[in-house]
C-alpha cells in the first residue's frame, strides 16, 4: 500500500528523553505506575494500549500538562521538570491533541503561531506580517497548499489536522507527541499523514505517537510500547510489531476472534430495505439506489466528503431529500424527520457520539429511555419503575460497564458510550439500523463487543447500513458494499470481490476492478 | 441531590442568622411579607428556570411584568368602559398575550436561528416602549374597584400563608410534576443537555423550546397581574425592572446551569427564598439597602465559585 517504513536509526547511546518510574494517581485510581520511556532522535515511538491504559496520562506528563507524582524526566541525559505547558515547550516537546485546537475565524498562519506572534515592540505589540513568510516554510515543509491566509474553517478536515502539526511544530522542534491524529482522517489523508511524519524523523524530529489503529502503528513505529491498566507491559521493535502481539499485550491474551461473523448466505432471499432514485440535492447526477436483505451489512466505503454521512443522514431524516423513495418490506415509508424514520424501525448511530448520541451530564437510564419514553409513560408521566427495567436490562445485555444507571453518561469510556447509544436505539426492536463509524476511538476490546453485537443483530434479520472509514472492519463484517465517490454512488461490490484495493479503487474515482 | 442539600443548607444558615440580627426578632408579619416576596418572585424563577433547563434565556421577563401589568387595569377600566370586561376573562387576555409573546420569541429563535440573548433583548426594550406609549407614561391602577378580585389574588390570607405563596407553591407543584415526571420535562432536560443528539432523538426539538418561552412569558404576565393586585398601581417606565435579573439569578443559585440540561424546581425555589432571605438580612443587620444588589451578587459569585471548585475537584477524580 505505501513504502516501508524508514529503518529504526542507528543506535544513540543517550536518549533525547528518558522517563524512567513515572507514578501518577488520581483520587481513586492509579492511573500510571512505574513506567519508563525512552526516545531517541528521530525515531518514532507508538504507545499503544486499551482506553483508561494510561497513555494520555503518560503523554500529559511527557507535555507538562500533569506532574507525576514519582519519577523523573531526563532530555539528553540532564534531568528536567517541566511545571506546565510551556516549559516542556521550551525544551522543544509539543502535544498535539487528539481533538483540533484551531481557532476557526483565524487564517493559517494567525493559527500556527498563536500565542506566539512575532510582533513589534511591547507594549503595542502591532502584528507583522513576518507571520506569513514564517508560516511559508511550515507550510511547505507539511503540504498545505492553501494560501496562508485562508481561514481555517475553510478547511478541510484533513488539511486543519497539517495546520495542527505546523503550529506544534513552531512551538516545538524536538520531540512530537501525537494522540490518535488519524481519528478523523481518511485513508488517504493518513497516508499523506504518514509520509510527513517520516520526513519529520528523517529530519531528527522524535515522534510519540498514539493510536488504536494498530495497522497503522505496524506501518509507521519504529518502537512500540504497551501499557496496560497503567503498567508496562511490553516493548516491541520493529520487526516484531504485529497486529496480534500487540493485541495480545493489551488485552494480555490472545484474542481469538476479532471479528464476529456468521455469514449466511440464505438469508439473501427477501429484502427488507429498497432504496430507489433518492437524490440527496439538486445536482446529483446518478440517483441512489440499493437495496438490502434481512440480515445483511452493508458496509458503505468512501473518502471522508465523499457523501456517505450526508446519505445516512438523509434515510434517518435529519436532511430534507431532493428526490427519491424508500421501502421497507415493499411499503413505502415517508421520511421527513427523525421521528418519522424512528416510527418506521429505521434508527442512526451517528459518527460523533458525543455530539449527536449523547447527553453527557444526564445518566445512562435517561440516555437509554430518551427515545423511547412515550412507551415508557402513561398520560405522559414517565414510569420510572419501567424505564429503570428497561435500562438495566440493556446495561447488562451490552455489557456497559458503569458503577450504576445514574452515572453521568460523560464519565463512561468511549466504548461503554458508544454502548449506550445503541441500548438506545435497541431498547426499541430496529429493522433497519444505519450505523456511521460505530467504533471510531474506542478501544479494541470494545470494538470486538460491538462487532459481536452487529452481528446478533444481523442474525436476528436487522437490516445494517455501516459507514466506515476503516476497511478492515469493512471487509471482517460486511456481506456487500457500497462505494461512494464525490457524493455519487460509484460501486458496489460482493463478498466475493472484496478487498482493500478494490474499494479504493472505486472510493477514488477509478474504475471498477473485475 | 448533593447540590439541593447545599441549597438547604444555605436556606437554613440564613434563616437561623435573622435571629442572630442585633435588633427586632423576626415577628409573623415579617415572615408573611418575606413569604409573599418569595411567592411573587419565585413565580417568575420557575418560568425563567425551565427556560434555562432547556438551554434558553429571556431577557425580557421584566418588561413583559412591566407591560401586562400596564395593560391589565387599561383593559379592565379603559376598555371596559365601552365592551364591559369580567375580570376573568382580562386575566385571559393577558395570559394570552404572554403566550403570544413566548410564542414570538420562540418562533425567532427556532425558526429563524436568532440568538435568544438578542430576541429577548430587543423584546426587554420593545415591550418597556409599549408600556409607556399605551399608558401615556401615566400610572395605572384599578383604584377601589374589583374588591373581590383583589382579595382572591392577594389580600385575604389562606390561613396564616400569603397568597401569593399559595399561587407559587400551586405552580411549583404543577411545574414540578411537568418538569421532573413527565416526557415533555425530560425532553427540556434533554434539549438543553444536547440539542442535537436529542434531535437525533427524533424529539421535535423546535416545538419544546417554544413552549419553554411560552411558560416564561405566561408566567411573566401572570405576574404583572398579581403585581397590579398588590400594588395597585404600575410605573410604565419603571415596574418590572430588572425582574429578569433577579428571576436568572434565583434559577442560577437554585442550580440551573446557563449551559442548559440541569437545575430542579425545588433549586429554583430554594434559590428565590435566600435572594430574599439575603435581602431581609441586609434590612436587619442595619446594612444599606443600596448595598443589596451588592450582596446577592457577591453572594451568586460566591456560590459559583464553590461549585466551580466543586466540580473541578470532582472532575479530576475522574480523569484516565
Amino acid at each position: 500500500m505505501t513504502s516501508s517504513p524508514s529503518p529504526q536509526p542507528a543506535t544513540h547511546h543517550v536518549p533525547l528523553l528518558e522517563a524512567v518510574g513515572i507514578s501518577k494517581s488520581f483520587p481513586g485510581v492509579q492511573a500510571l505506575s512505574q513506567v519508563s520511556l525512552r526516545l531517541y532522535p528521530g525515531e518514532i515511538l507508538a504507545v499503544v494500549g486499551e482506553n483508561g491504559a494510561g497513555k494520555s496520562t503518560l503523554m500529559k506528563i511527557l507535555a507538562g500538562i500533569l506532574q507525576p507524582d514519582q519519577g523523573q524526566i531526563f532530555l539528553e541525559g540532564k534531568p528536567v521538570q517541566f511545571r506546565n505547558v510551556h516549559d516542556a515547550q521550551r525544551h522543544g516537546i509539543a502535544l498535539i491533541h487528539q481533538e483540533l485546537n484551531l481557532v476557526p475565524n483565524l487564517d493559517i498562519a494567525s493559527n500556527i503561531f498563536l500565542g506566539r506572534e512575532p510582533c513589534g515592540w511591547p507594549p503595542l505589540c502591532w502584528l507583522c506580517r513576518e507571520i506569513y513568510t514564517l508560516a511559508a516554510n511550515y507550510a511547505q515543509q507539511l503540504g498545505i497548499r492553501a494560501p496562508l491566509t485562508t481561514l481555517v474553517k475553510d478547511l478541510p478536515l484533513g488539511q486543519q489536522q497539517l495546520v495542527e502539526i505546523a503550529k506544534a511544530l513552531a512551538s516545538a522542534s524536538r520531540i512530537l507527541i501525537m494522540d490518535e491524529p488519524t481519528s478523523s482522517l481518511t485513508q488517504r489523508e493518513s497516508e499523506r499523514l504518514f509520509a510527513i511524519i517520516r520526513q519529520l524523523s528523517d529530519q531528527g524530529v522524535s515522534i510519540i505517537y498514539i493510536s488504536h489503529r494498530l495497522r497503522e502503528v505496524e506501518l509507521i513505529a519504529n518502537r512500540v510500547l504497551v501499557l496496560r491498566d497503567g503498567r508496562q507491559v511490553g516493548e516491541l521493535q520493529r520487526g516484531q510489531i504485529t497486529h496480534e502481539d500487540m493485541v495480545r499485550l493489551m488485552v494480555g491474551r490472545e484474542l481469538r476472534q476479532f471479528y464476529h461473523r456468521h455469514f449466511a448466505p440464505s438469508a439473501r432471499d427477501k429484502i427488507l430495505v429498497t432504496v430507489r432514485d433518492l437524490r440527496l440535492h439538486a445536482q446529483q447526477r446518478n440517483p441512489i439506489s440499493f437495496d438490502i436483505y434481512h440480515g445483511e451489512i452493508v458496509g458503505l466505503a468512501g473518502l471522508m466528503g465523499s457523501g456517505r454521512t450526508r446519505l445516512v443522514q438523509t434515510l434517518f431524516g435529519l436532511s430534507p431529500k431532493f428526490s427519491g423513495k424508500v421501502y421497507l418490506h415493499g411499503q413505502e415509508v415517508e421520511i421527513s424527520s427523525p421521528a418519522d424514520a424512528i416510527q418506521a424501525g429505521i434508527y442512526l448511530i451517528p459518527e460523533d457520539r458525543k455530539q449527536f448520541g449523547l447527553i453527557l451530564n444526564d445518566t445512562v437510564c435517561h440516555n437509554i429511555s430518551l427515545p423511547s419514553l412515550r412507551e415508557l409513560s402513561r398520560y405522559t408521566l414517565v414510569r420510572s419503575r419501567q424505564e429503570r427495567t428497561l435500562a438495566s436490562q440493556l446495561v447488562q445485555q451490552l455489557s456497559i460497564r458503569t458503577p450504576g444507571l445514574q452515572q453521568m453518561v460523560g464519565l463512561l469510556s468511549g466504548g461503554n458510550q458508544q454502548k449506550t447509544v445503541l441500548a438506545k436505539w435497541l431498547a426499541r426492536q430496529p429493522r433497519w439500523l444505519l450505523l456511521d463509524e460505530p467504533t471510531r476511538g474506542i478501544d479494541i476490546y470494545a470494538k470486538s463487543e460491538i462487532y459481536a453485537l452487529v452481528d446478533s443483530l444481523a442474525q436476528q434479520g436487522v437490516a445494517i447500513l455501516m459507514v466506515s472509514s476503516e476497511l478492515e472492519e469493512i471487509l471482517g463484517l460486511c456481506d456487500r458494499v457500497l462505494v461512494m465517490h464525490q457524493g455519487e454512488l460509484v460501486g458496489e461490490l460482493d463478498r466475493s470481490h472484496l478487498s482493500e484495493e478494490a474499494i479504493m479503487q472505486l472510493a477514488t474515482g477509478g474504475k471498477h476492478l473485475s | 441531590m448533593k447540590k439541593l442539600f447545599g441549597l438547604w443548607l444555605f436556606f437554613l444558615v440564613l434563616y437561623l442568622a435573622l435571629y442572630l440580627a442585633p435588633d427586632a426578632t423576626p415577628n409573623f408579619a415579617f415572615h408573611y411579607n418575606l413569604g409573599r416576596d418569595i411567592g411573587y418572585y419565585g413565580i417568575l424563577t420557575l418560568g425563567a428556570g425551565i427556560l434555562i433547563i432547556s438551554g434558553g434565556i429571556d431577557l425580557s421577563i421584566g418588561s413583559v411584568v412591566g407591560l401586562t401589568a400596564t395593560l391589565f387595569p387599561i383593559i379592565l377600566l379603559r376598555f371596559g368602559e365601552a365592551h364591559p370586561l369580567s375580570p376573568v376573562s382580562a386575566i385571559l387576555v393577558i395570559l394570552l398575550l404572554g403566550a403570544a409573546i413566548g410564542w414570538t420569541h420562540g418562533m425567532l429563535i427556532t425558526k429563524l436561528r436568532l440568538q435568544p440573548f438578542v430576541v429577548t433583548l430587543c423584546g426587554l426594550f420593545i415591550y418597556r416602549g409599549l408600556a409607556r406609549w399605551i399608558s401615556e407614561e401615566k400610572v395605572q391602577g384599578l383604584g377601589n374597584q374589583f374588591g373581590p378580585l383583589k382579595d382572591l389574588l392577594y389580600a385575604q390570607p389562606f390561613g396564616y400563608l400569603p397568597k401569593f405563596l399559595i399561587i407559587f407553591l400551586i405552580l411549583a407543584v404543577i411545574l414540578g410534576i411537568f418538569l421532573h415526571r413527565t416526557i415533555y420535562g425530560r425532553y427540556l432536560f434533554a434539549i438543553g443537555g444536547n440539542e442535537r443528539a436529542a434531535r437525533y432523538a427524533g424529539i421535535a426539538v423546535d416545538r419544546y423550546k417554544i413552549l419553554a418561552y411560552m411558560i416564561c412569558s405566561t408566567l411573566a404576565a401572570f405576574a404583572g397581574i398579581l403585581f397590579i393586585m398588590q400594588h395597585n398601581s404600575a410605573l410604565p417606565s419603571n415596574t418590572g425592572s430588572f425582574y429578569e435579573l433577579y428571576a436568572i439569578a434565583a434559577a442560577v443559585l437554585g442550580g440551573c446551569s446557563l449551559r442548559g440540561g440541569e437545575g430542579t424546581i425545588v433549586g429554583m425555589a430554594l434559590g428565590t427564598a435566600i435572594i430574599w432571605l439575603l435581602d431581609r438580612l441586609t434590612l436587619l443587620l442595619g446594612i444599606r439597602s443600596e448595598l443589596l444588589p451588592t450582596v446577592v451578587g457577591a453572594f451568586l459569585l460566591a456560590g459559583t465559585v464553590l461549585e466551580g471548585i466543586w466540580q473541578r475537584w470532582q472532575s479530576s477524580s475522574h480523569q484516565d
